[in-house]
């Protein structure tokens, strides 16, 4: 198992400590302290995908979070797979499994390859919708190989085990990226005690000092890196997170950094560590000191496997010591490209080529690398290449950048690696979060943060600052000026002298020309990751996209994981070119949160199975449970659903509920109405203007049912308010709406009648509540209470005071079943005591316990409406039948009145609340299936209402729904069709929704 | 996320405690039933959604379940200043 391209020892990696990996089933060594891509290039492997559209082979281009290719699916089990993961990020661990997310049958021989190779010229962007647009069959049989063919990766099939956690920082100031500036900012503002957090997103600081041989003070400058860490490390004020990736930076100076806590060990050696963690770091002053990506030229054939950055060459032979081969062809319009060149030859043997497209580079440069054995050609581009699983040879060109189109003649320079640096672009992304669109510099030839950013500061090659000296001061410099904002003594920082081997200057260069026209021309590609080449762009702007956020969406530009990094700049250059403007006119494409992707298990943290959302529970649960109750949420309740006995299905023991209550008596939870709980003189002159129906004359012991509209008139929330006192009311509310509507209240008194005194507070908590419903119920509660229970004491919709089962209780007769009903409000401490009280005393009456099904049935077989269900926020009380409940002659205008009020609501014709039989008597019409006055000739139909409600009647004997339908109480009697599937229908009667006990005689008694 | 002021709790919190609750200043027309359709829709329905300086209610749902106003710039999202609910803002366009 030879790593055919290890040649030295490198910077990051333990040569002591060999681990194996496989990659594609074949098994692989690497060294403690690679990456999955350093290791991969080191055992030689140049295809580590095939392209989104074209199939095309990819290698690895990049050495870091800017990878647009090495997108491999990493995990040895159905329930750790993590797709696209980079694998330039991805530390190398004992056992790491991992493929590609693409190419069938096999990377190496992709199918979709020759249909690249011979329709690519005919998938131009927006191939799909030019294709596919007039013809639905055709897409949708399409579509399925489609899908099968496009796409990065696959989601795991099985739950995630891994655990994530958040954690909530603050700090004075943050910084993000420690390389130089980053590093030199900390050391400065380190003495003056602040509070400081520094991110890097590597798992060792120094940025690319990691790889340089650039000097600080006379030593190494990774020397001066090691001592940075060793004082940051030590000092209590500071927090140095490295493997963390600042993602987003929101309003507030709020960040989120994820930093990946065990992503680079084995799963098996740590079994119940928290994989990510979520920092959520709200910081008084931010440093971006996030540095910049170098980016490729953009030459025909670009993408063949071999064709890399030229800093992600020298990375890897410094840091990993891997050459991924022997004859580099570095090209370059700039300084930095050399050091590929130099630090290739000083790796060992080997040719190593610099084509420069400038025309006079500089001598002191020529001179340092020829020394090294580097052969220095300039005025020259690279053109094309040879080779298409991996490359052969350079194609090169003589260049004057005065003239694009004047190219030399075309000639061959054998290869194996290809190089390019086209410049750096700014790591602007974070910068970009809030809005803030980037500017163009012409000096750098990049964009660089928008310094009207006024809560962000940013320094070094983030700013446009490449050389090193000037990181560590403006660093240094930053670090002060953060301090001086958030009150802090600012120490000096010691002027540190610099040895650089690299100077920085530029040409702009990004679209390299070629002797045929871009059109002609092999693919020139921008955007690795998404396959958009240079035509692509230019088609994009013959057809009219002018912005270059159109461009982006029209060709998928910047859309892939890696969102554009690489490709950004150079997408945005040839953009500028072809609508023949500025690269200021032109503008950047904006960056969103996140800047990697993050997992959806970070942002979930431990906020999952049971801690996904609070569950509320009745006092009564524990008997619920014990009995075996099946269970419904209701908000956040859990609510007994039905109580089955053995293994009762749902409907028989709905049946046998239903008829318990109609016969003998029944109890229900009630507990999780909400309650609130109303005080004060002007309590009931507070109600008069929010219910619909009128309050001033309710008496002490008396309760009544209200109807909430909003000022739109429509119903919003019912239920019945007691009054207890003179100046105090208890509101209940439907179990969802309680928040709402105490939300509701208080808005109302706070903004319109702050005069009113008036308060409320939430009790729903505070009461347990228990039903007892059904002609038995006055039998079973009378001798377990000191209430008089006579009806002339006691009649419907009164409420009293006294002793249940020896426990003080308000006793509320009203009814959601139609029938002779108590409610009992306990303390709810009380309330499990009291139910089994209950449940004891009622053994001779056949007490039966029902849950929400039964409840939802009983109310329906009375026309009862369950607000939100069968209204849907267009329902006026007259729609429902329930103009009653209107106090239209109140004094004051309530809220709603004005709103129902309105021509369209006092139209004839509004769809308004019925009852439907169906005329199959035991079919129970699905809920929404949508209403028609006749079965339609054609499609669309003319939709005249729906059905809302609906249910087998265990005491009628036959299946009744509600509905809403246009004109309905003009049309009882007459015969609807319902559509209940594709070409199926079933024809009901509309009727009074009171199916029930019409006069009310039931629970009047 | 925003860090907002309450102007009772006399704290600044983070945005999760508090509710928006829409355009500020709205006040309830003294007659309704005077209301054309027209003017009470416009009532109902019709805000200003301006770019920039905004007047807006929140609700501090998480605390002391208390509506204030907010003065808000819709594109910086930069908090100018909150004030109780009856209060002007300190600047002169309150209603502009």
């Amino acid at each position: 198992m030879k790593q055919v391209n290890r040649i030295a020892e490198g910077r990051l990696i333990d040569p002591n400590e060999p681990m194996t990996f496989t990659f594609n089933g074949r098994t692989l060594q690497g060294f403690r302290g690679d990456t999955l891509a350093s290791a991969l290039l080191a055992n030689g492997i140049k295809i580590v995908g095939r392209s989104f559209k074209y199939g095309r082979p990819r290698g690895i281009i990049a050495a870091g979070v800017e990878e647009p290719n090495a997108i491999l699916q990493v995990g040895a089990t159905p329930s750790t797979q993590v797709p696209n993961v980079r694998a330039t990020e991805q530390a190398l661990y004992e056992g790491l499994v991992c493929r590609t997310t693409n190419g069938w049958p096999s990377v190496e021989w992709d199918a979709m390859a020759l249909i690249g190779k011979l329709v690519g010229k005919m998938m131009p962007p927006g191939f799909y919708y030019k294709t596919m647009m007039y013809s639905q069959p055709v897409w949708h049989a399409a579509e399925r190989v489609i899908r099968k063919m496009a796409g990065l990766g696959f989601a795991p099939t099985e739950p995630d085990p891994e655990i994530y956690d958040k954690i909530n920082r603050h700090c004075d100031l943050l910084i993000i990226g420690a390389g130089p500036t980053g590093l030199a900012a900390a050391l400065t503002a380190q003495p003056s005690g602040a509070r400081i957090i520094i991110v890097d997103e590597n798992p060792t600081p120094g940025g690319w000092l990691r790889f340089s041989d650039d000097q600080i003070d006379g030593a190494p400058a990774l020397a001066w890196v090691q001592a940075a860490r060793q004082t940051l490390s030590a000092a209590s004020n500071v927090e140095l997170l490295l493997k963390t990736t600042a993602t987003g930076l929101h309003d507030g100076n709020f960040i989120t950094a994820i930093e990946r806590c065990r992503d680079h060990l084995e799963p098996t050696v740590t079994q119940g560590l928290a994989r990510q963690r979520m920092h959520r770091i709200r910081a008084r002053e931010v440093l971006l000191a996030t540095g910049a990506h170098e980016r490729p030229l953009v030459y025909a054939n670009n993408d063949v496997p071999g064709c890399m950055l030229a800093g992600a060459v020298s990375a890897y032979l410094k840091g990993y010591g891997v050459r991924p081969g022997n004859n580099l062809v570095v090209a370059t319009n700039n300084d930095a490209g050399y050091q590929a060149a130099i630090d290739w030859l000083a790796a060992g043997s080997g040719n190593a080529t610099v084509v420069d497209a400038r025309k006079a580079p500089t001598p002191s440069l020529i001179t340092r690398a020829e020394s090294a054995g580097v052969v220095v050609i300039a005025a020259a581009v690279v053109v094309d290449v040879v080779g298409s699983a991996g490359v052969k040879a350079a194609v090169i060109c003589n260049y004057d950048a005065q003239d694009d189109a004047r190219l030399g003649p075309m000639r061959k320079l054998a290869a194996d690696i290809i190089a390019s640096s086209g410049g750096y672009s700014p790591v602007v992304h974070l910068s970009a979060h809030l809005g803030h669109r980037p500017v163009w510099r012409e000096d750098i030839q990049g964009f660089v943060p928008n310094p009207g950013h006024e809560r962000l500061l940013f320094a070094g090659a983030v700013a446009g600052d490449f050389a090193l000296s000037q990181s560590l001061e403006q660093g240094a410099l930053s670090a002060q000026q953060a301090l001086t904002r958030v009150g802090n003594d600012a120490p000096a920082s010691p002027a540190r002298s610099c040895r650089e081997s690299i100077e920085f200057a530029l040409q702009g260069l990004y679209l390299v020309p070629h002797p045929l026209s871009t059109a002609k021309a092999p693919p020139q590609f921008v955007d690795f990751q998404l396959d958009v080449s240079a035509a692509a762009i230019e088609i994009a702007i013959r057809e009219g996209f002018e912005s270059v956020e159109h461009v982006k969406r029209y060709t998928a530009l910047g859309f892939g994981t890696d969102q554009g990094k690489l490709s950004n700049v150079n997408g945005v250059a040839i953009a500028a070119k072809a609508l023949g403007q500025s690269m200021k006119e032109t503008g950047t494409t904006m960056f969103r949160p996140n800047y990697t992707p993050a997992s959806f298990g970070v942002m979930a943290g431990r906020d999952v199975g049971e801690f996904f959302e609070p569950k509320r529970y009745t006092a009564m649960q524990s008997w619920h449970e014990a009995k075996g109750a099946a269970f419904e949420d209701v908000g956040q309740w859990k609510r007994p659903w039905y109580f089955p006995q053995g293994d009762e299905t749902l409907d028989a023991a709905v049946r046998r509920e239903c008829l318990a209550v109609r016969q003998g008596v029944g109890i229900l939870d009630a507990s999780t109405l909400g309650k609130i709980d109303i005080q004060g003189p002007d309590a009931r002159e507070f109600l008069n203007r929010i219910y619909t129906n009128a309050w001033l004359k309710l008496a002490p012991g008396k309760c009544r049912y209200g109807l909430m509209c909003g000022e739109d008139g429509m119903v919003m929330d019912d239920g019945v308010t007691a009054c207890l006192a003179p100046n105090h009311f208890l509101m209940t509310t439907t179990t969802g709406g309680a928040a709402r509507v105490l939300q509701w209240l208080e808005l109302w008194h706070q903004t319109e009648w702050p005069e009113l005194k008036v308060f409320f507070n939430s009790v729903t908590d505070h009461w347990a509540t228990i039903t007892l419903s059904g002609p038995e119920s006055r039998a079973l509660l009378a001798p377990l209470t000191d209430i008089d229970l006579s009806p002339s004491n006691f009649a419907f919709m009164d409420w009293r005071a006294g002793l249940v089962c020896g426990l003080p209780a308000r006793v509320f007769r009203i009814s959601f079943t139609g029938e002779l009903t108590y409610e009992i409000n306990v303390n709810a401490n009380y309330g499990l005591a009291l139910w089994q009280a209950l449940m004891d005393a009622g053994v001779d009456f056949a007490l039966t316990p029902y849950g929400t099904e039964t409840m939802h049935v009983l109310r329906a077989e009375k026309g009862f409406v369950i607000v939100g269900q069968d209204t849907d926020g267009s329902v006026t009380p007259e729609d429902l039948g329930m103009g009653w409940a209107v106090a239209k002659r109140k004094k004051f205008s309530f809220v709603g009145q004005r709103g129902m009020m309105r021509a369209d609501c006092l139209r004839p014709q509004r769809k308004q609340f019925v009852g439907l039989s169906p005329l199959k008597p035991s079919y129970v019409l699905p809920e929404g299936s949508q209403i028609v006055f006749a079965r339609p000739q054609s499609l669309p139909a003319d939709m005249v209402g729906h059905v809302t409600s609906s249910y087998d009647s265990p005491i009628l004997g036959h299946s009744f729904a509600l509905a809403l339908v246009q004109g309905g109480l003009d049309r009882l009697g007459e015969i609807v069709e319902v559509s209940v599937g594709p070409d199926r229908w079933e024809k009901a009667e509309i009727r009074s929704p009171v199916f029930y006990d019409p006069e009310g005689a039931r629970q009047h008694v | 996320m925003l860090r907002i002021h309450c102007p009772y709790c006399q704290e600044l919190r983070d945005e999760p405690e508090f509710h928006y609750c829409g355009e500020a200043h709205l006040a309830r027309p003294e007659d309704p039933a005077g209301c054309s359709d027209a003017e009470w829709g416009t009532y109902l329905y019709f805000r200003r959604n301006p770019r920039g300086r905004h007047h807006e209610m929140w609700y501090h749902a998480a605390g002391c379940r208390r509506f204030f106003n907010v003065v808000r710039d819709t594109v910086t999202y930069n908090i100018e200043q909150t004030y109780a609910m009856g209060a002007q803002p300190a600047h002169d366009e309150a209603h502009e």
